[in-house]
């Protein structure tokens, strides 16, 4: 179908005995923010090198903007920019001199690299940096001018690894408003980047959860979190830990989690209002105070939690 | 009357002209998981080292378990732990090894307690697996155990579960409940919302300031006083220009597909026709929740 920017198909990966990609399938569309969800090791940072073509697959296809992957390397990669997790910049070359150095090897000309370069300083915000040395620049610099240089060749795909690592919210925040813009400006740049935090999940269009080399759900963030509706209660009282005991016990409760003032409780399908009636008069019968309990929307993490125990996959898929 | 585990008044640190910590105070009770989060360079590593007697502090008073750090370091360092992101774990050794020799810089060489440090994190079992095959999750527990083989009565993480998933985190934040339970105090840095949301309490920092600090729910009570609105309009950057030149409009983001707006009186119906009146499509404005990303960034920026 014409209308996907990246096709991959059937993708394997092996090293050893390892199945660090194990059947993957992922199609992106223009203008989408596709996003790999998934620990370390779950194969997140191998199917993004099958994808740009810097590993070669066991089985499996790839199809970029129209190019084979593995035998169209050159073309498929020409329309690809990739931030990889350790980027390395040229501390002692400045951040226009690092840009240039992307620039060039990218096959870009004198007369269109400059031009170039500054548009896309302006874009993420190093404009007024750009004579200054890479190596005196701030992480959160860093990683823009990282964006910077994998973006100066105008790809039609961006593929970023866990590029938020350590970087603190504010910066985070203003990265992802960056890649916001990109996707959403008049090229549609489609932006496939992996993370394991289910805070940076939720900004993307559609996300798939990774685990042990393979999505094991796929969908938009609202849509999976709605698997769980009405299976997710909140229940806040004193002390915390009795509660938590007692949550433990209770044949319809299913996973307890707590989050510091509060707890939170997955529920068995159609059992809150059993819940309900029943949690009170317990925690009433222990001496302990409910101060509140009720239904609330679920959470990425809720929904990755549940998908993760494998009895539970039939049920939330 | 039980003695805050860690009091700090007006505690400050100053390098040259530079104000790193800004007199600060807080308390942290026995047992309780507090959080502490900040920008880069707002101050959080000075105070931890500060609290760890590693750096004299330039004016004001900790106390740690009752020791003074500037002048009792020796015996604060006795009995707090210290859990980094970036520990260094012998990848070459086994699990058992690596807890062994940590336990003999602390003088612990009781085989029984070592065992128990083992249980304790979950590795039982796994005591000959050497480290460097071990996946994320499991090298974290095993920091975790590193940092409590000494029994400390304070325990410091620096984001403690980093890179892994949420099941992998849950079942680390299970243990670390179990240990606040059982009365070891913990601290915990981290840059991510994702953790944070686990501590009973949250302290932000922002220019060597302590701006607050209570639990999450209050936190979002008290900092984000206005509502927050999930808009779902195309284009999207379009509805960013106006709704950010909407007067009373606080915030608005790109939120992946939508726009988040807080406002403490513009209503639903004024975002919507604002919107209109440009020709921007809008599909549905609902009411959100506020996150502590949300608090984060207020206070923060």
């Amino acid at each position: 179908m014409a209308d996907f920017l990246v096709q991959a198909n059937g993708l394997k990966k092996y090293f050893d005995n390892v199945h660090a990609v194990d059947g993957v399938d992922l199609n992106v569309r223009a203008g989408e923010i596709y996003g790999l969800v998934g620990s370390d090791g779950a194969g997140k940072t191998t199917a993004i090198r099958l994808l740009v073509g810097a590993l070669l697959p066991n089985a499996g296809s790839v199809n970029i903007c129209g190019y084979d992957v593995f035998t169209q390397t050159e073309q498929a990669r020409a329309t690809i920019g990739y931030l990889s997790q350790r980027f390395s910049m040229y501390e002692d070359l400045t951040v226009l001199e690092n840009i240039r150095f992307f620039a060039e090897i990218r096959g870009l000309s004198s007369s269109e690299w400059l031009p170039r370069s500054m548009e896309i300083l302006e874009f993420v915000g190093l404009g007024k940096f750009k004579d200054r040395l890479a190596g005196q620049l701030s992480g959160g610099m860093k990683q823009k001018l990282g964006l910077a240089s994998a973006l100066v060749t105008r790809p039609r795909l961006l593929l970023l690894d866990e590029p938020t690592t350590g970087v603190d919210p504010v910066t985070r925040q203003d990265f992802w408003q960056l890649v916001i813009k990109l996707v959403s400006g008049e090229d549609g740049v489609s932006v496939i980047i992996s993370t394991p935090y289910m805070d940076e999940a939720s900004r993307c269009h559609r996300v798939g959860f990774m685990k042990a080399g393979k999505i094991i759900a796929e969908d938009s963030p609202s849509n999976l979190r709605a698997r769980l509706n009405g299976r997710v209660m909140e229940l806040r009282g004193e002390p915390l830990n009795t509660l938590r005991h007692i949550a433990h016990h209770d044949p319809d409760v299913e996973d307890v989690a707590a989050f510091g003032d509060k707890l939170h409780l997955r529920v068995k399908e159609n059992a809150a209002d059993r819940i309900l009636a029943r949690l009170p008069v317990e925690i009433e019968a222990q001496n302990a105070r409910l101060i509140s309990l009720r239904l609330i929307p679920p959470a990425l993490e809720d929904v990755f939690i549940a998908l993760s125990e494998s009895n539970m996959e039939s049920e939330v898929a | 009357m039980t003695e805050p585990v860690i009091s700090v008044q007006n505690l400050t640190r100053r390098f040259g002209d530079f104000v790193a910590v800004d007199h600060i105070n807080f308390e942290v009770g026995r047992g309780e998981i507090v959080g502490y989060l900040g920008p880069n360079g707002s101050g959080k590593t000075t105070t931890i080292r500060m609290l760890l007697g590693l750096l004299r502090p330039s004016d004001g008073h900790a106390t740690v378990l009752g020791f003074d750090v500037a002048r009792q370091s020796e015996e604060v360092r006795l009995r707090v732990g210290y859990m980094s992101q970036k520990f260094a774990i012998y990848d070459d050794l086994t699990t058992l090894e690596n807890l062994t020799f940590y336990g003999g810089v602390y003088g612990v060489t009781d085989k029984a307690r070592i065992q128990h440090t083992l249980e304790l994190v979950g590795l039982k079992g796994h005591e000959n697996t050497l480290t460097g095959d071990m996946s994320t999750g499991w090298r974290q527990r095993l920091s975790l155990g590193i940092a409590l083989v000494h029994e400390p009565k304070l325990l410091f993480l620096d984001e403690p579960t980093s890179g892994v998933d949420p099941t992998a985190r849950r079942a680390f934040w299970d243990l670390i409940y179990e240990l606040a339970e059982g009365g070891v105090t913990i601290l915990v840095t981290t840059h991510y919302m994702d953790e944070a949301e686990y501590c009973e309490r949250v302290g932000v920092m922002r220019d060597g300031k302590l701006l607050a600090m209570d639990t999450p729910t209050n936190l979002k009570k008290t900092i984000i006083t206005g509502n927050v609105w999930e808009v779902f309009a195309l284009p999207l950057e379009r509805g960013v220009e106006i709704l950010s030149a909407l007067s009373g409009v606080e915030r608005v983001g790109l939120a992946g597909d939508h726009l988040r707006v807080i406002s403490q009186r513009v209503e639903k119906e004024t975002l919507e026709n604002a919107l209109r009146v440009e020709n921007i499509t809008v599909e549905k404005i609902e009411r959100g929740e506020p996150t502590l990303e949300d608090v984060f960034l207020a206070l923060a920026r």
